[in-house]
């Protein structure tokens, strides 16, 4: 239906539905993310408890050890909800299959030298394990967190972890080398080198604490491992065989950048919240670091040799710097 | 190395690379702790590689495509914004069609969200988790989207403003919820049956066409808009839901049982859900589509039953209820209709007398039905309006302990008896609305006994405000309901004569005219 409106200037009754008017403390216009967020989550009034957990409701704060008097308060600084994160991907995603197709044109890989390629291979197909679990374990922060702000936030790091998986399997396929893939999976499964890590993953899969899966995997794994890996050693591979895996992996570097901010702001405001909470976030950082990084020691040693120590030492320091600034001393 | 396959790599192999080659069997921590869920409802899965992928999407191709969906939608809502597109909708009537949408629907597609992200971390088989997790993305962006088409309605229409708060506090939201929850606090493979396969396969279409092309209809360009950029979305939601049932069926000859009364089950409480969404199609939108009764022959009868036989190899037989849906489709929507009409105070979207024409329009799609009994009675209840005496029930209504509808429904094969059923159980009397729903009940009664129904809740005190003294003899569980629900009286009662109405007029004349 068609119909001709003048433009006119009428008053609207309201700004912004009443639970945002409420929260921002004044009837005035909403931001999209705010819309798309705040209060949305049910709290009261349930109909049953779960057939799974009955010790529960449907969303339960008490899943966490870290309390909260709003749960919203553990906004996203990057705004998103689905509109924005899912264009941000779509570029990103563009970006790289750029890389992936230029990388293919110009026959790079075929022409990147033999052993700087079993190197990186080695190094970092086993990768998509990892973010195969952090997807599983953001997922059940999805699932399971409390609070729309930090459940959406997690839904779209468990697709993103997903989508790094898959770009880290597309190595294998631009260097055509399928077998490479096999022989990474055995590694991960019985490889000496990456048990402690797998151990450790295979350990949060079975942690019922949510908040203790974001620390573990979206502050510590990632904060230690992206920096060492997609980070350091991509250094050294440009420095001594060219920048192919430099194209091939910016979609992990550009992600990991954004998304620190993201969960060191939940980590800031959640330690801000109470000393409680500061205190079992640095626990958990101090636990789950002292695994990581020995998880992550012989996989360093592969990569860097005799560097190991003070690339894992670089990251560490970062590491902690980071908690640091998020009020968390270790 | 001469692995030159890659090139040739087919959609399934590649895939299959991309998901199910990432996941190992977990030898740390023991399978059946890392995936407690999927033993206890008694579903056996012997392989999760039989699974089939139902659609195949690498995330950079769904983000990919949804970018470019997204960025078209947004483009549209903020252009029907600007331009004031809501002085050109039909009618003003129309808005409230928005109002009760916005209640029921968009909190809906956040426990979507959250149950198939539930799933999408219980199921063992990575094949089915990643389409879980990729549903439960999707139904961010369904909530969200809808939240956003209807936020700019929400600046100048009462109604809209508290539909967070009212969520889980409002009477008639109360059978969405349930149906929500108790999918939700199943297991997982009940949920996929009751929301997978019963709610976006079997039910999707009914609740498709009377918003979407309600919407196109009646010029609301931003909730058609977001209703067809969400159907491809909804096209991988249905594929998924069906082979789920059809995996479960294939993986052991005792899940039949399991799965056919969860079937059951869930088309019964789905098409509970839908009497007001057919209300919806029959009474609210001011330019029809069809009627109720003719989606439901064409979407469940004609369509249901095409799915079912092809169903039927599997042993799966058509859903007990098939029949009564069918003799209450020629009911259903004037029983709710004239229920919402009786409770002036008690809803945030208003209510009106069907016009003379509107009227002849159901006479002539309920030929069996409309003159006979609901004719007369929208006749009496216009003719009270007019001479001053509006029909006002004040009562606390009776809901039924399944489906929290309010009991209202006809006994079957009898329009003029009201159906009641009731249940003793550990010395307490339970009531439903139907012999389906006291059937459920029995099948599950600990779970049902959890039932929050609005209106006990409210007679127990539980309703009122901090500081009222609920225990005072003269305390009225109804006189603070409203505060309860941050309701506004200007969003209730008539149409005729409400604020809405005034408004909508005059920023249309002030629109249209010189």
């Amino acid at each position: 239906m068609s119909m001709d409106l003048r433009t006119i200037s009428i008053t609207p009754l309201r700004q912004t539905f009443g639970h945002l008017a409420r929260r921002m403390g004044a009837d005035k216009p909403a931001t999209r993310y705010m819309e798309a967020t705040m209060d949305l989550q049910p709290v009261e009034n349930y109909h049953y408890r779960p057939t799974w957990e009955p010790q529960y409701e449907i969303f339960d704060a008490r899943r966490t050890r870290i309390v909260m008097h709003d749960w919203y308060a553990l906004k996203d600084p990057r705004q998103y909800y689905y509109g924005p994160w899912t264009l941000a991907r779509g570029r990103m995603g563009e970006t790289a299959g750029g890389d992936f197709d230029l990388v293919d044109e110009l026959g790079l890989a075929a022409a990147y030298p033999a052993e700087g390629r079993d190197l990186a291979l080695r190094v970092l197909l086993p990768l998509r394990h990892v973010a195969w679990a952090s997807n599983i374990n953001n997922a059940y922060v999805s699932a399971y967190g409390y609070g729309i702000a930090i459940t959406q936030a997690a839904c779209y790091a468990s697709m993103d972890q997903l989508g790094v998986a898959q770009y880290v399997t597309r190595l294998a396929i631009a260097f055509d080398d399928l077998e490479s893939l096999a022989s990474a999976k055995s590694a991960w499964l019985e490889g000496r080198e990456w048990q402690e890590l797998r151990h450790f993953v295979e350990d949060l899969m079975v942690e019922h604490d949510w908040f203790a899966l974001l620390v573990a995997q979206d502050f510590v794994i990632d904060g230690l491992l992206y920096p060492l890996l997609y980070e350091r050693f991509n250094d050294k591979l440009n420095a001594a065989y060219g920048p192919v895996f430099s194209m091939l992996t910016r979609f992990q570097r550009e992600w990991a950048g954004e998304t620190a901010k993201w969960i060191d702001s939940v980590l800031k405001v959640a330690a801000g919240e109470s000393p409680e909470n500061k205190a079992q976030l640095a626990v958990w950082i101090n636990d789950f670091r002292e695994r990581t990084v020995k998880a992550l020691t012989p996989i360093a040693t592969i990569a860097f040799g005799d560097k190991a120590t003070a690339m894992l030492d670089e990251v560490i320091l970062q590491l902690n710097t980071r908690a640091a600034k998020a009020g968390i001393p270790l | 190395m001469d692995m030159k396959t890659s090139k040739k790599l087919g959609l399934k192999e590649r895939y299959t690379m991309m998901t199910r080659d990432l996941a190992w069997d977990t030898t740390y921590q023991p399978m059946d702790k890392v995936f407690p869920q999927v033993g206890y409802e008694g579903i056996k899965i012997h392989d999760w590689d039989k699974w089939e992928d139902p659609f195949r999407l690498t995330m950079d191709a769904y983000w990919k495509y949804q970018a470019e969906k997204e960025r078209k939608l947004y483009a549209i809502l903020d252009a029907f914004n600007q331009n004031n597109g809501h002085l050109s909708v039909t009618d003003g009537r129309y808005i409230n069609v928005l109002k009760l949408f916005l209640g029921s629907t968009p909190p809906l597609e956040l426990m979507a969200a959250r149950g198939f992200s539930m799933v999408g971390r219980q199921m063992v088989g990575a094949g089915p988790r990643v389409a879980c997790q990729m549903q439960a993305v999707d139904e961010y962006r369904h909530f969200q989207t809808q939240i956003h088409s209807i936020s700019n309605y929400n600046k100048f229409y009462n109604g809209m403003d508290e539909f967070a708060h009212q969520q889980s506090r409002m009477w008639y939201l109360s059978d969405g919820k349930s149906f929500f929850d108790d999918a939700i606090t199943a297991g997982p493979f009940e949920f996929m049956v009751a929301i997978g396969f019963a709610f976006e396969y079997v039910l999707t279409n009914i609740l498709f066409v009377p918003f979407i092309s309600g919407a196109a209809y009646n010029g609301d360009m931003a909730a058609m808009t977001v209703g067809f950029s969400a159907q491809s979305d909804e096209a991988r939601h249905m594929t998924l839901g069906l082979e789920c049932i059809k995996f479960m069926l294939e993986q052991d000859p005792d899940n039949l049982a399991i799965v056919q009364r969860w079937i059951d089950k869930w088309t019964w409480r789905g098409t509970r859900k839908l009497a007001s969404v057919g209300m919806m199609m029959d009474y609210m939108l001011p330019k029809r589509i069809m009627s109720f009764k003719e989606a439901w022959e064409i979407y469940f009868e004609q369509n249901g039953a095409a799915l079912f036989t092809d169903l039927a190899r599997y042993g799966v037989t058509i859903p007990k209820c098939f029949a009564q849906t069918v003799e209450e489709k020629e009911h259903v929507t004037h029983q709710s209709w004239l229920g919402f009409y009786m409770k002036p105070e008690s809803t945030p979207f208003h209510t009106w007398i069907p016009g003379p024409d509107e009227l002849d329009w159901l006479s002539e799609k309920y030929p069996n039905t409309f003159d006979k009994y609901y004719r007369p009675m929208y006749e009496y209840l216009d003719a009270q309006e007019k001479a001053g005496n509006r029909f006002n029930n004040k009562t606390q209504p009776m809901n039924c302990q399944v489906c929290v509808n309010t009991i209202k429904y006809n006994e079957p094969g009898d329009p003029m008896e009201m159906c009641f059923r009731e249940t003793v159980y550990q010395g307490e009397k339970f009531h439903f609305c139907s012999g389906h729903c006291q059937e459920i009940f029995e099948d599950e009664p600990e779970k049902y006994i959890q039932t929050y129904i609005s209106s006990h809740q409210a007679l127990q005190g539980n309703c009122a405000p901090e500081g009222v003294d609920t225990h005072a003899p003269d305390f009225n569980p109804g006189s603070h309901i409203a505060d309860y629900w941050r309701l506004d009286p200007r969003a209730t009662g008539d149409f005729n004569g409400s604020e809405d109405q005034k408004n909508f007029a005059a920023w249309r004349d002030l629109a249209t005219k010189n």
